[in-house]
């Protein structure tokens, strides 16, 4: 009973974690048609980002209010995600909107391997730790085990950031303006739809949902060079398993793959490393388009 | 029927809410020339498409001769010699004319395709030529897709269908997208080409004079149901296909 | 083409790999040996391309033909370079028989992703098998040529010559087989599978094929790049060297058959000198480069050489 305990809750807070890491690519690829590599590459930006800020607010008597480093991680990924996701959008992915799907992953491929030498260009290759927001929230006790606050603060986080994702697209008029340009872009546009600046949203909040990921770790790590190399992939488990596009899909995908996670960490250490992908394997032999894909039209 | 090379008994499909078709009956005799009519969403292209494996029929039945063919794969249908032609070409665009042509071929080569023999060898290139030649369209060989005339695309797409033995031709409007003074033309060479190896053609058409001129009985579908199904004349002067159908007296 | 131009190629691709024999110094001959073998991976991965299919996985037969060429040679005492590459091929064969059929139903994106975790299974589970080197990986003894066994300049060259040889022998059949009745419809299928179908053909039978020689080359680089490098760990599953492969069969494009190889040799030169005066910004210009081939030569090199045989031949018709 009580292992089954642990590994909820395990598998909960890695699931968080999973969402709010994966939400902004399926975000990105439902909106834009683009499956970007270069996920993993904003990740780790963020997490880079969070880390300097931190540092820099405790530098300039942050000590006084140390909550406020939170604040300074969620800044951190509003800079990158307004810095970074219009320089990519507009400078590079707009020339590749319709195209096809794997040429685009190709295209972002080659902006990851420049990111991650930008990264190391920018913040070096020694490793960075900002443990202090880490450990503000205390301890929790649940019976005989201990677990650090912070770590179901980003439960709370992912459960407030599926809200407010979810809420945007469903609940608000720009919501559903995004929702036409996702299912006809040429007839939005026919309509009097602003859709290349659509795009540049969808794509700056999908930037700045990564780099929020990435901040939130920075202080659970040491972040160093090649961050984002294994992150990426997991994300891409997630929101295949959910299908792309879905953001109850990457949800859902992140459920079930903290909770496989989690089951294997305590039952099956060996799996620990690849049963993210067998997980994936074996939703896609189930549905071959993920859990929540899209529908498609007759082609003939 | 004893005679009927096609025979289709009670096929229901319904896409949700939408009926494609509602107890579809059919009969085909070997070597005629039928048409189908309808407007548009009637049922025409779905009843094609549940013929050639493209859809599954939910109920009923559809045989080929004796022989079961419901819900039996595209290319297994193919293969027992019934092929189609498409509404909208479907072709390789970035292949040329001739290499679209030499694909036909290969496939359906009285052996399997080779590993190792070359696709594009003199003897099939010579016979991928002659195939063009009889449709009119060797002079476009060496052109890729996107450089042809929606004539010469359709006349493509059927000689490619024609690859192999053909049984049954079912073409999916051969003369839409097709300049006015093409379609008699396209038609004259297309349905001599069929019958003069004696293939049952089925054709969807919404040109009613290509209807009256080269089918010899004509199917009137509307909301999946056939409404009528005599000849051509006959089907024209229908009040209930003049309702649904053709909009007027004719 | 032609075969005066095939047995031509050939030749001459013969005749520059000999001389590469006498004239490379060691670095370079060392770095040539991998690049033939890695090439040989990617050239499964054009085969793949030409059918519509990229796969991001291919680390997968590449780490297991390196595994079964460190394993044989160290555990069964089997050295002899030409038996060590033969089992890892008809082992990777095998393998990629029997996931073929399987992923060949997949296409676009899920293809690559699911080629992708079947790498990453195989990452994740030899990183955590301390038995046979864990993350570490294992060292691998030099194989021998029937009988003979070098050292130094001596194995370098051997090892050369022997991947040299499997590379023209190989691409000679490969290019055969892209020109081939199946090669067209391998491109048929990429442009309008449904056609294909229609037409008659199993478009899941040709890409399953396509997918074994991929696995089959796959296993070949991986056994020889174990053989040459005297080393082999979890990391030539990862899906990073799975995306160095794309990125020659992108480079390369899938016209030809030695744009493939020429395409490998220019990044392991590019690696290897960058490493070297650049280690935090050769990343930069590769993803650079790769953006500068998708922009300007979205066919690869290979159609660098076919442009300019048709500027030739319309100069010489005119």
């Amino acid at each position: 009973m009580e292992l089954a305990a642990v590994i909820l809750v395990d598998g909960l807070i890695y699931a968080g974690w999973l969402f709010i890491v994966s939400v902004g690519l399926t975000l990105v690829f439902g909106v834009l048609n683009i499956l970007n590599i270069a996920h993993g590459s904003l990740y780790a930006i963020g997490a880079y980002a969070g880390a300097s800020l931190v540092g820099v607010y405790f530098a300039w008597g942050g000590d006084a209010f140390p909550y406020g480093s939170y604040l300074a991680l969620i800044l951190a990924a509003v800079l990158v995600a307004v810095v970074v996701g219009p320089i990519l959008e507009r400078g590079l992915l707009r020339h590749f909107y319709g195209r096809d799907e794997v040429l685009n992953v190709l295209v972002t491929y080659a902006v990851f391997l420049m990111l991650e030498d930008v990264m190391k260009l920018v913040w070096g290759v020694n490793p960075y730790f900002v443990y202090e927001p880490y450990t503000l929230l205390g301890d929790v006790e649940l019976g005989p085990l201990f677990y650090v606050g912070y770590d179901f603060a980003v439960i709370g986080m992912a459960i407030v950031v599926g809200l407010a994702v979810w809420l945007s697209i469903n609940r608000t008029r720009m919501g559903k303006v995004v929702l036409a340009v996702i299912h006809d872009p040429d007839m939005s546009r026919a309509m009097g739809v602003n859709v290349p600046r659509i795009y540049m949203g969808a794509f700056v909040a999908g930037v700045f949902l990564a780099a929020l990921g990435g901040a939130m770790t920075a202080p659970m790590i040491s972040v160093t060079p090649g961050l984002g190399v294994n992150v990426i992939i997991i994300a891409f488990a997630v929101v295949i398993i959910g299908g792309l596009g879905s953001i109850e899909g990457a949800a859902i995908g992140a459920l079930m793959v903290g909770l496989a996670r989690a089951a294997s960490v305590h039952l099956v250490p060996e799996a620990e490393l690849f049963i993210i992908y067998l997980v994936m394997a074996a939703v896609l032999l189930w549905r071959p388009e993920g859990l929540f894909a899209k529908a498609q039209a007759r082609k003939i | 029927m004893s005679g009927a090379i096609l025979t289709a008994s009670a096929v229901c499909k319904s896409f949700g809410a939408v009926t494609a078709a509602s107890d579809v009956s059919v009969q085909v005799p070997e070597g005629a020339v039928y048409s189908l009519i309808g407007a548009n969403g009637a049922g025409k292209t779905s009843f094609v498409n549940m013929v050639t494996g493209y859809v599954t029929p939910d109920t009923g039945s559809i045989r080929l001769r004796d022989r079961e063919i419901t819900g039996l794969t595209p290319r297994e249908i193919t293969r027992l010699g019934v092929h189609r032609s498409f509404q909208i070409p479907q072709l390789c665009n970035e292949l040329t004319v001739l290499e679209n042509m030499l694909v036909a071929q290969a496939i359906h080569g009285s052996h399997t395709p080779s590993f190792l023999k070359p696709g594009r060898s003199r003897e099939a290139k010579d016979r991928a030529r002659a195939t063009l030649e009889r449709f009119h369209v060797a002079e476009h060989a060496d052109r890729l897709i996107p450089e042809l005339s929606g004539g010469v695309k359709k006349l493509l797409d059927i000689a490619m269908a024609m690859a192999g033995e053909t049984r049954i031709m079912l073409l999916d409007e051969p003369t839409s997208g097709v300049a006015a003074d093409e379609k008699f033309p396209i038609m004259d060479l297309v349905i001599g080409a069929l019958k003069e190896i004696g293939t049952t053609v089925i054709f969807v058409e919404h040109d009613m004079d290509v209807v009256t001129r080269y089918s010899e009985r004509v199917l009137a579908f509307y909301a999946g149901r056939i409404i009528a199904d005599d000849a051509p004349d006959e089907v024209l002067a229908d009040p209930d296909v003049q309702k649904y159908v053709t909009g007027g007296a004719q | 083409m032609t075969p005066a131009l095939l047995i031509g190629g050939a030749v001459a691709a013969t005749a520059l790999l000999l001389a590469g024999a006498v004239l490379l110094p060691d670095w370079a001959m060392f770095l040539t040996t991998m690049a033939l073998a890695k090439g040989l991976v990617s050239l499964g991965i054009v085969g793949m391309m030409r059918g519509g299919l990229v796969s991001f996985g291919q680390g997968l037969y590449y780490c297991i033909g390196a595994y079964v060429a460190a394993m044989i040679s160290n555990g069964l005492g089997v050295s002899d370079i030409v038996l060590v590459t033969v089992l890892a091929v008809a082992v990777t064969g095998a393998v990629g028989a029997m996931f073929g059929p399987l992923l060949a139903t997949y296409r676009g994106i899920f293809f690559a992703m699911l080629s992708l975790a079947l790498s990453m299974v195989l990452y994740g589970t030899l990183a955590k098998i301390p038995a046979i080197g864990g993350t570490d990986g294992l060292n691998v003894a030099s194989p021998t040529f029937l009988g003979w066994a070098p050292e130094g300049r001596a194995l370098q060259t051997g090892l050369y010559l022997y991947v040299a040889a499997v590379v023209v022998i190989v691409g000679t059949v490969m290019r055969l087989h892209f020109d081939s009745e199946r090669g067209l419809i391998t491109l048929a299928v990429r442009e309008n599978e449904l056609r294909v179908e229609y037409l008659g053909a199993s478009t899941r039978n040709a890409m399953a094929w396509n997918y074994v020689f991929a696995a089959m080359l796959g296993g070949f680089g991986g056994a020889t790049a174990a053989l040459a490098l005297g080393h082999v760990d979890p990391e030539f599953a990862f899906w990073t060297t799975s995306g160095e492969f794309v990125f020659v069969a992108i480079l390369a494009g899938w016209l030809s058959v030695p744009a493939v190889f020429v395409s490998s040799i220019i990044l392991e030169l590019v690696r290897s000198f960058s490493n070297l005066y650049f280690p935090n910004t050769w990343q930069i210009f590769l993803g650079g480069f790769l953006l500068a081939v998708i922009f300007l030569l979205p066919d690869g090199l290979g159609s660098l050489a076919r442009n300019t045989l048709r500027r030739l031949r319309r100069g010489t018709k005119a």
